[in-house]
């Protein structure tokens, strides 16, 4: 089910995960306390498209986006940015996290948050220069928060949080994007806001992973659908992946074997 | 309502202003008064008079006091928005038997000649590192305590420091009897008998060198490195992703707090030092919103209270104890003194500081009351102009009134748009102005947009609907009654049937 894409220029090599990829992942397995909370994911992100990751709570999706960034260890296996490891890649990766992982009292205003997407860009030792408070100011534009530049980031909305998060992820002008659930808790304006923008890069020709949780919108918003549940259930174009053969198959609980090994790999092997 | 000549904008900014002058007033009395209290208490009662005696010892003490403090300032900053301010406190705690063990090994080491010079030094720069280093330890070892114990953050760190404070305090029992080692120095200090030495030996003490050398340390990697701190103690993932390594962060930081803290145990011990590090950073956290700015306030902070309170020890314990009828006491601890100011400062920024503040918050109440009533007198003319109804001061006043509060508050409401060139009063009559006729509509258009909202959307009766809308009709914006009026789709008239204007 995996797609690759022979139309592509870059991939030159006849290889199982092609370079032209954004985001590959090869039978990654990761685990909290040796029990593993994602199964042997082996996955390849088509190129230039909006992709949902989707499954129900406790499937991993956070985990999946920080496994792949290097956030957590992962048990095995391995993951390729446009054909090269992470970490020589991070430029071109912008990741936004979940609203509620940063405390929003913190002594910044809406600017310096964004900014914070350029830090990369301007160096070690050097500080936030004129130059680089213009380009965060344009992208909070993007979002329609100039407004709000100088504002401590708890006098923010909760949907106007979630776009200084977007504003600094486009601050960072990555080729990848992962975000984690960017539409919790926004209204419905903000949602519109943000899928405009997604929708916008896109364009551009970058791509997008976003974990979402609202089941009713992934056929409007999505090309790309990626079903999780501790393993990964399938993968591919939203209109030939999203029936409701595989959501039942994605929602209808835990295999209730693999949490069982899961559980006797935690407890240091099966008793024999 | 068609073509707006002009937007209502500019009436309410006048009457805006109006107010703010008022809460201005309201803080420059109470900032004036406790001024004039203090200046009075101190010429009353003659309470200064001891400070006449200020001379060199006192300057030393003031110098290595406002060193220290200002020193530890600076890093309790990053601690304070960490949320890990009590990881200052564990260092300070860890570092005891890192002293013991090092004072012990150099004197292991030194074997008879313990009286030469260089001994000293040695023995000095030993203790220095060995603090720091279990300092350091006692962070490393709480990450792991909390990772393999799989208990929470907390109960590690008070698990890891006590038990090596402990350690430290037997060590000291068991073996330093033997050796001079003098305990209360670690965790007391003495600015005194720095201050002592300096005067008898006409030299720069070493534990002022070394506050200034720590100083001087975290002011220069503060500047070099403030964004890569600040984007490593607000998100560590992000810092990560952008390739700053947040880790490496994390240990340089607890590294120069260890050293920062080490440094001023000489001067003030290793218990006060908690509020020298803590204290003036959080008092910082209250009054702004920038983390530039906080580390700046909280470096002038830490000064202002280590030469207050020099002063204060100086000067308050005749002022307390003389009316008790105890004249012996002199002077009290100069640091103790100092930290309890910085409490001080912090409880009186609690109460004034500028948006988190009680008093900003009640006067921000207070500002909210008055622009309630202002757009209430402005309502009900606007209403009486409707029904062409009479307009008499006293009928407006008489109905508002009745409806609700304060009567002072009303006319001081109806004064304030007087000035504002919202209203204008003919003899008895009150006019709306053209201004004053805008926002008297989008108010009475919130209200009535809000009734509507409400009758479709709440299963309530009709004549329920007023008293809900009087509340919100103040809290909505034009975005806000543009987005109403979307959602009503064209509406004209509310549920009772009068025009929105």
């Amino acid at each position: 089910m995996s797609s690759t894409h022979r139309d592509s220029p870059a991939s030159t090599e006849p290889n199982e995960h092609p370079a032209s990829s954004p985001l590959s992942i090869h039978d990654m397995t990761v685990a909290y306390h040796r029990r593993p909370v994602l199964w042997d994911i082996d996955y390849d992100a088509p190129l230039g498209k909006l992709i949902a990751i989707v499954g129900p709570n406790g499937a991993g999706k956070s985990t999946l986006i920080k496994a792949a960034l290097e956030l957590i260890p992962k048990v095995a296996g391995e993951v390729l940015v446009f054909g090269k490891p992470y970490r020589k890649q991070r430029h071109v990766v912008g990741y936004v996290p979940q609203r509620e992982s940063v405390d929003w009292d913190f002594p910044v205003n809406a600017l310096d948050v964004v900014a914070m997407g350029l830090y990369r860009q301007i160096g070690w030792f050097r500080p936030v220069g004129k130059r680089h408070r213009a380009l965060a100011l344009e992208s909070l534009e993007k979002v329609g928060m100039a407004a709000f530049a100088d504002r401590q980031i708890s006098q923010l909305s909760g949907g106007q949080q979630q776009r200084v998060f977007l504003a600094r992820a486009l601050a960072q002008d990555a080729e990848l994007y992962l975000m984690d659930e960017p539409f919790s808790g926004v209204d419905a304006a903000t949602e519109r806001a943000i899928i405009d923008i997604l929708r916008e890069l896109r364009e551009a020709g970058r791509t997008v992973m976003v974990v979402h949780h609202d089941l009713q919108t992934v056929e409007e918003y999505f090309d790309e659908v990626l079903l999780l549940n501790m393993r990964m259930v399938a993968t591919g174009p939203t209109s030939e992946v999203f029936t409701p053969e595989n959501l039942r198959k994605t929602y209808g609980g835990k295999l209730a074997l693999l949490d069982r090994v899961g559980h006797q790999m935690q407890q240091g092997g099966a008793r024999k | 309502m068609t073509g707006r000549p002009k937007s209502a904008l500019t009436v309410v900014q006048r009457a805006r202003r109006k107010s703010d002058r008022l809460s201005t007033w309201c803080y420059m009395f109470l900032a004036v008064s406790l001024l004039f209290s203090v200046i009075g208490i101190a010429v009353i009662s003659e309470a200064w008079r001891p400070l006449m005696k200020w001379d060199a010892i006192d300057n030393t003490m003031v110098l290595a006091s406002v060193l220290v403090a200002v020193a530890c300032s600076v890093p309790g900053c990053f601690l304070v928005v960490r949320k890990q301010s009590m990881m200052g406190d564990a260092i300070s705690h860890a570092a005891l038997p890192g002293v013991v063990i090092a004072f012990l090994l150099a004197y292991m080491f030194a074997g008879e000649d313990h009286d030469a010079e260089s001994f000293e030094t040695i023995k000095r720069s030993m203790m220095f590192g060995g603090a720091v280093f279990v300092g350091v330890l006692c962070t490393l070892l709480t990450e792991s305590v909390q990772r393999l114990g799989r208990v929470e953050g907390n109960a590690a760190l008070g698990v890891v420091f006590t038990s090596l404070f402990a350690i430290g305090l037997l060590l000291m029992r068991a073996k330093a009897d033997d050796v001079h080692i003098d305990p209360d120095c670690v965790l007391y200090g003495s600015v005194e008998n720095i201050a002592l030495e300096a005067y008898l030996t006409g030299q720069i003490p070493s534990a002022i060198w070394v506050n200034a050398i720590a100083l001087a340390i975290n002011v220069f990697l503060v500047v070099l490195l403030f964004k890569e701190l600040r984007i490593s103690a607000f998100d560590p993932t992000l810092a990560t992703t952008v390739g700053i390594n947040s880790r490496m962060l994390h240990y340089g930081l607890m590294t120069v707090t260890a050293i920062t803290l080490v440094a001023a145990f000489e001067t003030v011990g290793s218990i006060l030092v908690v509020a020298m590090l803590i204290a003036p950073a959080a008092t910082a956290y209250l009054l702004t919103d920038r983390l530039s700015w906080m580390i700046v306030l909280a470096m002038i902070i830490a000064a202002a209270a280590a030469v207050v309170g020099h002063a204060s020890a100086i000067v308050v314990p005749d002022l307390v104890l003389r009316p008790l009828g105890i004249n012996s006491v002199e002077s009290v601890s100069s640091t103790g003194m100092t930290a309890t100011v910085i409490g001080g400062f912090f409880l009186i920024a609690i109460f004034f500081a500028p948006r988190h503040g009680t008093v900003s918050r009640a006067l921000n109440r207070v500002k909210l009351a008055i622009r309630i009533a202002e757009e209430d007198v402005l309502g009900e003319l606007f209403r009486r102009v409707e029904r062409r109804d009479t307009t008499a001061t006293s009928a407006v006043l008489e109905r508002l009134g009745q409806l609700h509060r304060r009567s002072w508050l009303n006319r001081f409401a109806l004064r304030n748009l007087v000035s504002a060139d919202a209203v204008r009063r003919d003899d008895d009559a009150l006019h709306l102005t053209e201004e004053g006729v805008l926002w008297a509509g989008d108010v009475v258009s919130s209200h009535r947009l809000w009734e509507s909202y409400m009758s479709k959307h709440f299963a309530l009766d009709d004549d329920h609907l007023h008293e809900a809308a009087e509340r919100v009709e103040h809290f909505l914006d034009d975005e806000m009654r543009s987005r109403l009026r979307d959602e009503l789709g064209d509406v004209d008239v509310d549920p009772h049937g009068r025009d929105i204007p």
